[in-house]
């Protein structure tokens, strides 16, 4: 294909021979071997590139990765338990146009989940409308009683979001997944920045490429706007990240936003709640604390309240709390609205809340506590999906196409025990993006996680995390499945190609 | 800053000190064989075990296991690897407090070592790893001075280095003056300058030794040297004075300056910089540094007892 058709090049230079096409949206290709306007300068500068000088990149960004110590810990692995993160060094290009649109329809979904949590746990309106059953939210794993008629600031509940699209075939993107509990990856995205710009510093800057390094800063922002009333000194809160510790798996990230915030990183043992205010133990005695972006599940944040046996979090936050001493985000018990089953019905949320059409489609979802959803997925299940309800990270998936006929049995009989505990949506054919593989240019399915902050204002800063299922075929991106991840390019304007051209003659008269 | 925090800087800067102390040591010793017959070299191991306050070993010493415990010997704690794996785990849980720079050095020296593993070829070559270890900790000092700013966090990584060089200095040296109980103030035989020689290598004096007495060894000035000249950095007053000095800007930052840690440390201080080397031959070098090991891990429990892990209740009270 492409290379054959191309002026004669030498054999050290990468090809996109092993370059596969299939139905899925391909994001490099419009056609084969005929690049998108948007990609076209990177489809060049890979043609012109020598495969070794390709793979020395490769090699010196990911030994970067490894002597910064970016890194993920994968549970139940014997082996070390630290891994780098896979990098690959091609990145995923989104037209300003593209971005426009998930901008608003994030924005618009966040807004109206929040609105739902905040009715869920007070008035109800939506569940005696009976738009969505009141059977299904109380049975919400991730429900909280405690969290009835308590009042957070600015009644946000969700202020940091990350969530998961998928460009389907015909070039639309839909949201697969929101994580309203603690999303992670961002640093990652982060990371790749830092790399790619090292790696392909010329290309980036002709781009025009977004930056997206002032996260923390707007991460900082948002959790100050949040401080709440009964706070000391307003004008400078006292903000603290509260992590598991360093064998949770993000952990890397914690320390990550901690340093770049400039705020302390804070374990469960270091916090002390006292007539309901919680201290930190510094060198200088006991400090009061204001706003806790927490890293930790709420199962684990209070041993008083949720599951006494957890030793990673704090007695009397939950008091303090709700006492309105100190703030915690994203807010307890908003992990209800991420509920796989809640899901199906978030185009409805945000038409009762909103009054207005959801921008950005959700997929295909069947209830396993429908009995005609069931029947149909129970009958398809070598074409579906199916999913824990309550789970993240792909642990409790099973994955119709690629699984064996024992498996599908096992989920079979897991469904029709705990119907609430499970969906099952058609297997999406997940847009395909160019990746480096042992210095060819292959295709491997993605995804997107952008980061949405939602405090005073809305922040989502232009690009995001894009996930890649490294195994060729392989679906599912999730970096404790064997998935890497790429840099995001959201671009200022156009398409990037007459603005490198612009910067070559202006080059060219300069010199 | 974090209670917790600081505890781990403090020690990361213990172990790491510890790393180097042992790598400059057994770098000398092996160094010195050469020059030994192989009867007094394998005395010499014990001697060495001495001097790293290390539990002896029973029976006849193998080189090649003494290395191995000394060095590799994940099961020792004190060995030169165990150490830079603590160093690292305890830098590790508090990355957000040191520079990324920092985090790299330390993190670059970590997985040098670990590749290393002990055979008869790396016996040969031994130096360069010792060589290695001792420019990676130097490196990772001279980054943490250039990218972490001087506050708290950087006081208690200055407390943790020189907290561990003066416990580690005093047992060195105790360990040598137990061999050689009275130093005299004039030259020495060969055999005997070799051993004066090492210990001045050993904390990397020889030079500035010479500097200040000529090459010509008398042990009691060398002695007089390694306890208490105030401009060397590997001399105990050296050490005493920058404990003083991080415990003060602690105290200040903290508002605990009245408190024990300061005190102990005044005292110490106080104590070297009016000794005079004679005094301390008469009394018996042995008892004197002695007191200053009990003195320096009296200073280390304060410093536990304040800053790390005091009671809730007396916070609460005040």
């Amino acid at each position: 294909m492409t290379a054959t058709a191309l002026p004669s090049r030498s054999r050290v230079q990468p090809s996109f021979v092993r370059y596969q096409f299939e139905t899925a949206y391909d994001e490099m290709f419009s056609s084969p071997g005929v690049p998108r306007e948007h990609y076209q300068a990177l489809h060049r500068t890979l043609l012109g590139l020598p495969q070794e000088e390709l793979l020395k990149r490769q090699q010196a960004a990911d030994l970067t990765f490894l002597h910064e110590g970016i890194t993920f810990t994968v549970y139940g692995s014997k082996e070390g338990t630290e891994k780098i993160f896979p990098n690959d060094l091609v990145p995923r290009i989104i037209p300003c146009v593209e971005w426009a649109k998930i901008e608003k329809g994030l924005t618009q979904r966040l807004t109206a989940l929040n609105m739902f949590l905040r009715d869920i746990y007070h008035e109800g309106r939506i569940l005696s409308e009976g738009l969505v059953p009141r059977e299904l939210v109380y049975s919400c794993r991730h429900f909280r009683r405690e969290m009835r008629g308590l009042n957070v600031p600015r009644d946000i509940y969700v202020s940091i979001c990350g969530t998961d699209l998928v460009r389907l075939p015909d070039g639309n993107f839909a949201v697969l997944e929101d994580n309203l509990r603690v999303p992670s990856g961002v640093s990652y995205m982060l990371a790749n920045r830092k790399v790619l710009k090292r790696v392909f510093p010329t290309m980036f800057r002709d781009y025009g490429v977004w930056p997206v390094d002032h996260y923390p800063q707007a991460l900082l922002a948002t959790l100050r706007s949040l401080t709440p009333e009964n706070c000391q000194y307003r004008q400078d809160p006292t903000t603290i990240l509260l992590t598991p510790g360093v064998s949770n798996s993000a952990y890397f990230e914690h320390t990550f936003l901690a340093q770049q915030m400039g705020i302390e990183l804070v374990e469960g043992r270091d916090l002390l709640v006292h007539d309901n205010v919680v201290y930190m133990r510094t060198t200088a005695g006991l400090r009061r604390v204001d706003v806790i972006y927490r890293r930790v599940d709420d199962d684990f944040l209070d041993p008083l309240c949720f599951r006494p046996d957890s030793i990673l979090g704090v007695p009397g936050l939950f008091n303090a709390y709700r006492a309105g001493n100190v703030t915690i985000a994203n807010a307890i018990g908003t992990g209800v609205a991420d509920d796989k089953a809640v899901y199906a019905y978030v185009p409805e949320i945000i038409k009762f809340y909103l009054n207005e059409e959801a921008i950005l489609p959700n997929v295909p979802t069947f209830l396993m506590t429908n009995g005609n959803h069931r029947n149909h997925a129970l009958q398809n299940l070598e074409k579906m999906v199916v999913k824990a309800v309550g789970e993240s990270g792909g642990y409790g998936m099973l994955i119709g196409p690629h699984s064996t006929e024992r498996q599908r049995e096992e989920f079979r009989a897991r469904i029709l025990a705990e119907p609430r505990n499970y969906i099952a949506q058609p297997t999406l054919s997940l847009s395909c993006a160019p990746c480096l593989i042992d210095g060819e240019v292959e295709s491997r399915h993605i995804d997107l996680r952008p980061y949405i902050l939602m405090g005073e204002k809305v922040t989502l800063v232009p690009g995001g995390l894009t996930r890649v299922a490294l195994r060729k075929g392989s679906l599912v991106v999730n970096s404790s499945q064997g998935g890497g991840s790429k840099d995001t390019w959201v671009l200022r304007e156009g398409n990037g190609e007459d603005r490198a051209a612009k910067i070559a003659s202006f080059e060219r008269k300069a010199s | 800053m974090l209670s917790r925090v600081a505890d781990s800087l403090y020690w990361m800067s213990r172990y790491l000190e510890r790393a180097e102390h042992t790598a400059r040591l057994v770098d000398v010793e092996l160094q010195l064989w050469l020059d030994q017959s192989p009867e007094t070299g394998a005395g010499r191991w014990r001697f060495l075990l001495d001097g790293l306050h290390a539990p002896a070993a029973k029976g006849a010493l193998d080189a090649m296991k003494l290395m191995n415990a000394l060095v590799f010997g994940r099961t020792n704690a004190s060995s030169i690897v165990s150490c830079i794996a603590t160093a690292r785990e305890n830098l590790r849980h508090v990355r957000e407090q040191c520079s990324s720079e920092m985090w790299e050095q330390l993190n670059r020296l970590y997985l040098e070592v670990m590749q290393t593993s002990p055979d008869e070829a790396w016996m040969v070559k031994s130096h360069g790893f010792f060589r290695a270890v001792q420019e990676g900790t130097h490196l990772f000092q001279g980054i943490t001075d250039a990218t972490m700013s001087h506050g708290e966090g950087w006081q208690y990584i200055q407390l943790g280095r020189y907290v561990e060089r003066t416990d580690t200095l005093a047992s060195l040296m105790e360990a040598h003056f137990k061999r050689n109980a009275q130093p005299a103030d004039q030259g020495v035989e060969s055999a005997e300058y070799l051993e004066w020689v090492a210990l001045l290598r050993s904390c990397l004096a020889f030079e500035a030794y010479c500097k200040a007495y000529t090459a010509e060894i008398r042990p009691l000035r060398v002695a007089e040297f390694l306890i208490l000249t105030p401009e060397f950095p590997h001399s105990v007053r050296f050490s005493v004075d920058r404990i003083n000095a991080a415990l003060h800007v602690i105290g200040d930052l903290t508002e605990r300056r009245e408190k024990s840690p300061t005190r102990i440390a005044g005292r110490l201080r106080a104590q070297l910089s009016f000794s005079q080397i004679e005094e301390i031959m008469a009394q018996g070098p042995h008892a004197y540094l002695e007191n200053v090991r009990s003195e320096c891990a009296a200073i280390h429990s304060a410093i536990h007892e304040i800053y790390f892990d005091y009671p809730i209740e007396s916070e609460m009270a005040s």
